[in-house]
């Protein structure tokens, strides 16, 4: 008995000596740690996913259009009942094109010209963009008058949403844009093969429109095209010129103190701001004309120059000074060890800055909202000074339309837009992985 | 490399900076409502394709007050030339369009917009009438005489009628020209119906202060302002199937497989009930034109005359087929020679 009572006395001296060094708890806080961790990059993975999950499964449906075969008869009688056009070139631009396509229409389901209700809902089945797309193929070739032409005819929005089973065909008829009738019709021409979906390349190149089937991102993708050009050509060298003065020539000083919190203060200004600036100064001070995309280019390019800087500045900052001591060495001048030595070593640091930036500018819409770019802008802009709107502020646009098929080009011209931020985001980390040095 | 990139920007501003004073604007420039911008968009649209020797308008958005603000500028290319109004012009703003130069600004007036109440496409049948949407949304009703703040949570102790939901509405912010013809149509009519206008009367408040207490609605999150356009309303009533959502009539026309509208009054809204004038909450669209504009802009003259032509404005077109409500005939022939005589609204 006594030993029993002895022993664990004599053995917890021994334990006793092991110092507690909290191992079990440090290993706690690590796997506690980690565990956080995870939990935030799920949290950030799930929103990532769910985001491009909504887009992707609203938008897909947007690069496909539904379109329908006709035999266009087209009668000189419609187009040309005068017979005046070898005088008057106006008559072939004005002519009554889509009256041309409903008639086809109509012969190819059997409809009778003379029952007026039915061809009324017939005529909505095509879309009213057959007129120009006539137009342009009669203006461009007179000859084809008197002909028949098989051409592919856009239906109307509302019929491509039905198409697309965007409606909900089960409720009342007289509680949505298509009639039964109209069904009825849209399923005898899908069952020929006469109405099918194919690629929308009208997202791609029709300018803005009131009717969703011949809305597209056409002059939005040139008006942003425009910007990004002007804020590269002005903010790039700006920014470099600026970034190499204050960190090679510039003495420190109060002054350099000064503009270098001014420049990381105007970085984070809101860019609301700069549309404000913009407003006030190129529009009403310079007499620039609204809505142009050099106005806009040139604001974006205001917001673009802090952001541009900043990466420049870091960049040359991270060139060693034994390359600018070697240099003088042996005898460049400042002004060659900075050209010849120091900015080609921080070349992939500032590319990779104003890439960042051109892509911030590029999913910009606040600034252009005071300067006229929120607009409806249907021809093509030739110059930056034509009127023009951007690819976020078409998706803006579209995201506030009333008609059902505008859901789906809303998405999918935020997949564009996604598209195009991914290729600059990538195209910079290539270019950080190709041509940066480690010293 | 460097040099070069400059060189060239230099040279590019110089190049534009010099077309710039050279060139003049051959394309009309609209700006303001948000919920005239469909309806001037099919316009453009047409204007462009009808007359091909002219370039499609732009139209911009951004609300009324914007674009009179803008339009009151000043007179030249570099302002625009057409205001979009969901509501007339203030004597304030007109009179600082005068101050700015802009004399001669012609009103324009294409039709009118019905404003209706619409719930989920499953909810039960609606009927509403302006009393009703006073007691429910009110910031304060009299109960039993005595004027306190809201004390109502459920649409059924407002109306038995109405179903037992929590009274959530959707109403258009501030800054809409909606919201003033909800508040002038239903909130002040409701607020007479109910004796809350007498009540706030007896509380001692002057005219102007009782006007503001009759449209004040309340704050404590069961009616929510909207400052989005009514695809967020809808969204709003898509994630709260027991919502309900104030749109125009245009878009619940758009979007009447996902919604249900309720009555006013026992009336239906529809194009008809509007233009007769038996369904109460409606109100006139306007635009805008300076005067100095016409005959320099190019085109200008025959888009207003092509807005007001019975083809784009009348009782079988396209504004009416997307939801606008024709006005008389009387009234489109008013307007039509008002603006062919060169009516202007200096003499205010």
């Amino acid at each position: 008995m006594t030993d029993t009572t002895l022993n664990p006395a004599a053995v917890a001296p021994a334990k006793v000596v092991r110092r507690d060094i909290g191992l079990k708890r440090r290993y706690a806080a690590e796997r506690r740690f980690k565990i956080y961790g995870i939990t935030a990059i799920a949290i950030g993975l799930f929103f990532l996913v769910a985001l491009l999950y909504s887009v992707i499964s609203n938008g897909y449906t947007a690069f496909w259009q539904t379109e329908v075969s006709l035999s266009v008869k087209l009668d000189e009688k419609v187009i040309d009942p005068t017979n005046k056009r070898a005088t008057d070139p106006t008559v072939l631009l004005t002519a009554n094109y889509p009256i041309l396509v409903r008639n086809a229409l109509a012969e190819k389901l059997g409809v009778s010209l003379d029952d007026k209700p039915a061809i009324r809902e017939l005529s909505k089945l095509v879309s009213d963009g057959s007129r120009s797309q006539l137009r342009e193929l009669v203006s461009g070739n007179p000859a084809l008058i008197g002909t028949t032409q098989n051409l592919w005819v856009l239906t109307g929005g509302d019929i491509d949403s039905a198409f697309k089973g965007q409606i909900d065909l089960s409720v009342d008829q007289a509680n949505r844009k298509v009639s039964d009738r109209q069904v009825a019709w849209m399923n005898t021409l899908a069952k020929e093969g006469a109405m099918a979906q194919r690629f929308n390349s009208g997202l791609f190149t029709f300018g803005a429109s009131s009717r969703p089937e011949t809305s597209g991102l056409g002059v939005a993708l040139i008006g942003s095209l425009y910007m990004m050009l002007i804020v590269l050509c002005l903010s790039l060298p700006i920014g470099v010129a600026a970034s190499i003065y204050l960190e090679e020539y510039a003495k420190k000083s109060r002054l350099t103190d000064i503009i270098e919190v001014n420049i990381n203060n105007l970085a984070a200004v809101p860019s609301i701001v700069f549309g404000l600036l913009g407003l006030a100064v190129f529009i009403n001070f310079f007499g620039l004309p609204r809505s142009a995309s050099l106005v806009g280019g040139l604001v974006l390019t205001l917001m673009t120059l802090p952001t541009i800087i900043i990466a420049t500045r870091a960049a040359l900052r991270a060139v060693p000074p034994s390359i600018r001591s070697a240099a003088l060495g042996i005898g460049a001048s400042k002004t060659q060890m900075v050209f010849h030595h120091v900015l080609p070593l921080a070349a992939p640091g500032i590319l990779t800055g104003t890439i960042i930036g051109l892509a911030h500018a590029l999913g910009e819409t606040a600034p252009l909202l005071l300067i006229g770019m929120v607009a409806f802008v249907a021809n093509y802009p030739v110059t930056p000074l034509d009127p023009s709107t951007a690819l976020p502020v078409q998706i803006y646009m579209w995201a506030n339309e009333a008609e059902r098929a505008f859901v789906e080009r809303t998405s999918g011209a935020i997949i564009v837009l996604l598209l195009f931020l991914a290729v600059m985001n990538i195209g910079a980390i290539i270019l950080r992985r190709r041509f940066e040095r480690r010293w | 490399m460097n040099k070069l990139i400059s060189t060239t920007a230099l040279i590019a501003i110089s190049v534009i900076a010099t077309t710039v004073g050279a060139s003049a604007r051959d394309q009309i420039q609209v700006s303001g409502s948000s919920t005239v911008l469909p309806y001037a968009k099919i316009v453009a649209e047409a204007f462009g394709e009808t007359f091909p020797k002219f370039k499609t308008p732009v139209v911009e958005s951004g609300g009324s007050g914007a674009g009179i603000k803008e339009f009151c500028k000043g007179v030249g290319e570099n302002t625009i030339d057409i205001a979009n109004a969901s509501r007339p012009i203030k004597d304030t703003e007109l009179k600082s369009c005068v101050d700015a130069g802009v004399k001669d600004v012609e009103e324009i007036r294409i039709g009118y917009d019905g404003i209706v109440f619409a719930t989920d496409i499953k909810g039960p049948d609606w009927a509403l009438e302006p009393k009703d949407v006073y007691t429910a949304l009110a910031a304060q009703v009299v109960v039993d005489g005595k004027l306190v703040a809201n004390p109502n949570t459920k649409w059924n102790q407002v109306n038995p009628k109405l179903p037992d939901w929590d009274i959530a509405a959707y109403i258009p912010g501030e800054k809409h020209g909606t919201r003033e013809v909800f508040e002038e149509k239903l909130m002040t009519g409701g607020c007479k119906a109910t004796g809350a206008a007498d009540a706030i009367k007896a509380a001692g408040l002057d005219e102007k202060a009782a006007a503001a207490a009759c449209i004040a609605v309340r704050k404590d999150g069961k009616a929510i302002d909207i400052d989005g356009d009514y695809p967020e309303t809808l969204a709003r009533i898509d994630a709260n199937k027991t919502g309900v959502g104030v749109f125009g009539l245009a878009f619940y026309e758009n979007n009447a497989d996902k919604l249900k509208v309720a009555t006013v009054n026992g009336i239906k809204p529809s194009t008809e009930t509007i233009a007769t004038g038996k369904y109460p909450v409606s109100r006139p669209l306007f635009f805008y034109v300076k005067k100095a504009h016409l005959g320099v802009i190019p085109g200008l003259k025959e888009y207003v005359d092509f807005f007001l032509a019975d083809q784009m404005v009348g009782p079988d077109s396209p504004l009416v087929e997307y939801g606008l409500v024709a006005a008389p005939d009387a009234e489109r022939e008013a307007q039509r020679s008002a603006f062919a005589a060169g009516k202007t609204m200096a003499g205010k």
